[in-house]
């Protein structure tokens, strides 16, 4: 799960880590406000959209002028802005962040995450703040700095230490070392306790007063840990997902929309995306990926049906069950009872596999719904790029 | 022969009086599998299939000799109960339970690291070694005793592989599902070797996902040490970057963990990479000469 950055700055200031003065606006009245009390040299208005390119794509503003603050805020309200993140649909910006400016003397790069490797939680740090850290590993890998966290006794001073003069805090501001190496124990605390996937501060500056301060701020959370926290599920924000997407949330389907033409139903994760995999071998795209999940019911597979058939790219479905502790027949009568209250459009292949296959095929062949039945996965795949023309 | 599991293996299963935990011990019992114990803390005494429930584990290892663990417990409570398992004695940790917090699993491993207990999964079908065991999920009837081991990070799609097996008269020894978290017990090197070691085991058939590096690290593996045909077919090829596809671990973050960068590192290795996935029973006859 994502939030904006002025959650994530919030979140930051729980922990004492130090972010700029600001507030989540939603209006220009809310920035004229803002701004008076704000009382700053230099104004930052930044669109708070879930995708990263914001500046490139105008959505961040500086000015001077309290009086311009409003203006800019309407310009950004309401505007849609297509970064590299976005897609070319773009994402329409339905809140800002207005904070203070800062005086930037250095900017560094700073993260946290799980190194899938080891499994011990690991900050990731470099001097060459600002930019993409996937775009300086790959060109530079040598500013890349690495300090893995033992979970067993969690954040120590050291590695804090070992951070900052790798990174040569020492030549850029001894005064800020102490400070950095606190920030690192303090970030290292909220990543552990809130459950978070990543926190990422790009660019974290040295200002022109030695201080640090927190520019940037992304936080991703672990899906698995968010039932933990309450503050965290309230930051969830709508407006950034996908409605079909959120939709199957609330049925507990596993869905994600993407851009081809055959929808398709599958139990399990890996098979669904096999599936995606082998319609695009047979020369289609897939439209989605959708996982029933291994207790798949009549009414999940409803559920399923009537998200597919919502997506107007969908040209033709295909159902993949391989029946384990899930049976065929079962699946088979979920079909045909979902067709009788959802109306299927477009042409349908159902592949049935595992246990009770012969029962369900049978069912499905007897229920005078138009369908075809599959044994196999590929032909079942060759079946349905067939039915709906290949994809242009 | 055959890999971590057999007909002599005695199994605990943690969480059985849940509706998922009942349903499974008695699918393995049935199987043939011995299911010597069931742990429900408060339950003791109870029985579920002839199984007898105890309150903690190291009851149940200390009445019944228990030496693997089966885990139904759900997510919140999930660490806990694999770290008991672990301090009571018991050897081998198969851990089904989908949704356990990535941050427990990070204490869970660390705690682990260093002693003499392998834990496989979360967030996996389990692990069969055909007409010995069944110690998960997994349907048993579509497995059938031969030569090829297999190992995967998925559930549904192992079945579709082992069908396939099946079918084409091969067969598998042992099966392994890793799971699908981003931090979890055992890994592909882990489950390699064994297959390697194995006499009855002539082929090895690998499934993996998108997400992690946990195939490049497999296929440097394989490039020094394994002699045996490898097989595999890599799953979310058509999978859009920064999505999570249902799995936790199973995402392209930062360009990395896609499914022809491991496609890449496992054919250098020599391995044979599979692109469709209903072709990966004959890929294996293919290799095996057969």
């Amino acid at each position: 799960m994502n939030v904006h950055e002025f959650q994530a700055k919030q979140l930051f200031a729980q922990f004492g880590v130090p972010v700029p003065r600001g507030k989540e606006i939603t209006s220009p009245e809310a920035a004229t406000a803002w701004a008076s009390e704000l009382n700053t040299p230099v104004f930052v208005v930044k669109a708070q959209i879930h995708a990263g390119g914001r500046g490139k794509a105008g959505g961040v503003k500086i000015t001077k002028d309290k009086a311009a603050v409003a203006g800019l805020a309407k310009e950004l309200i309401g505007k849609t802005l297509i970064t590299h993140q976005t897609g070319p649909k773009g994402r329409k910006v339905h809140r800002l962040l207005l904070e203070e400016g800062a005086n930037i003397a250095k900017e560094l790069y700073l993260s946290i995450l799980v190194d899938r490797d080891t499994g011990w939680p690991t900050f990731i740090a470099s001097t060459e703040g600002g930019m993409e850290i996937e775009e300086v590993a790959e060109k530079t890998p040598e500013k890349i700095i690495k300090e893995a966290i033992d979970p067993a006794v969690g954040f120590q001073g050291h590695n804090g230490r070992n951070v900052a003069f790798a990174l040569g805090l020492q030549r850029m501001e001894p005064a800020v070392i102490n400070p950095f190496v606190q920030m690192l124990g303090n970030l290292y605390r909220l990543f552990m306790e809130k459950h978070a996937a990543l926190v990422e501060i790009n660019p974290l500056i040295i200002t022109k007063e030695k201080t640090l301060v927190a520019l940037d701020g992304k936080v991703s959370f672990d899906d698995n840990g968010v039932f933990k926290h309450d503050d965290v599920q309230k930051m969830r924000d709508l407006n950034e997902e996908d409605p079909l997407e959120i939709e199957a949330t609330a049925n507990n389907l596993n869905y994600v929309k993407l851009d081809g033409n055959i929808g398709c139903m599958v139990n399990g994760a890996g098979l669904a995306m096999a599936t995606m995999d082998v319609i695009k071998l047979a020369g289609s795209e897939p439209a989605n990926f959708l996982d029933v999940g291994g207790g798949a019911t009549k009414d999940t597979v409803a559920a399923g049906f009537r998200i597919l058939l919502k997506d107007p790219n969908v040209k033709g479905i295909f159902i993949n069950i391989f029946g384990g502790i899930v049976r065929c027949e079962r699946i088979a009568h979920g079909v045909i009872e979902a067709a009788k209250e959802v109306k299927i459009t477009v042409p349908l292949v159902v592949r049935l596999q595992g246990t009770n296959a012969d029962e369900g095929r049978k069912l499905l062949a007897e229920s005078g719904l138009k369908l075809e039945v599959a044994n196999d996965l590929w032909e079942a795949a060759q079946k349905i790029v067939r039915l709906t023309g290949k994809a242009a | 022969m055959s890999i971590l599991v057999n007909k002599n293996t005695r199994v605990v299963v943690q969480g059985i009086t849940g509706k998922e935990g009942s349903f499974h011990a008695t699918q393995c019992k049935a199987y043939g599998t011995k299911m010597v114990a069931g742990v429900t803390p408060g339950k003791a005494g109870q029985e579920v299939e002839g199984i007898p429930v105890f309150n903690t584990v190291a009851d149940a290892v200390k009445k019944t000799d228990c030496d693997t663990s089966l885990i139904f417990v759900p997510p919140p409570f999930c660490a806990d109960a694999i770290l008991e398992a672990a301090d009571a004695g018991v050897k081998l940790i198969i851990c089904i339970t989908e949704g356990i917090p990535v941050n427990d699993m990070v204490k869970v491993k660390r705690a682990l690291h260093g002693r003499d207990v392998r834990l496989i999964g979360p967030n996996c079908p389990g692990v069969i070694t055909v007409d010995e065991a069944k110690i998960g999920i997994m349907p048993g009837f579509i497995h059938k005793r031969g030569v090829v081991g297999v190992v995967s990070r998925s559930g549904t799609l192992t079945y579709e592989a082992v069908h396939q097996l099946s079918t084409l008269g091969l067969g598998e020894t042992t099966c392994v599902g890793i799971g699908g978290d981003p931090v979890n017990g055992t890994g592909f090197v882990d489950v390699l070797p064994l297959f390697e070691k194995d006499s009855e085991t002539q082929a090895v058939v690998m499934i993996g996902e998108i997400g992690g590096d946990a195939e490049e690290k497999a296929a440097e593996y394989i490039k020094k040490y394994v002699k045996k045909p490898v097989i595999s077919f890599i799953a979310g090829i058509t999978a859009p970057p920064g999505r999570r596809m249902g799995h936790a671990g199973a995402i392209i973050s930062g360009g990395k963990g896609t499914a022809t960068e491991k496609m890449k590192a496992l054919e250098v290795a020599g391995v044979r990479v599979v692109k469709n996935p209903a072709e990966i029973g004959h890929a294996v006859k293919a290799a095996l000469g057969r």
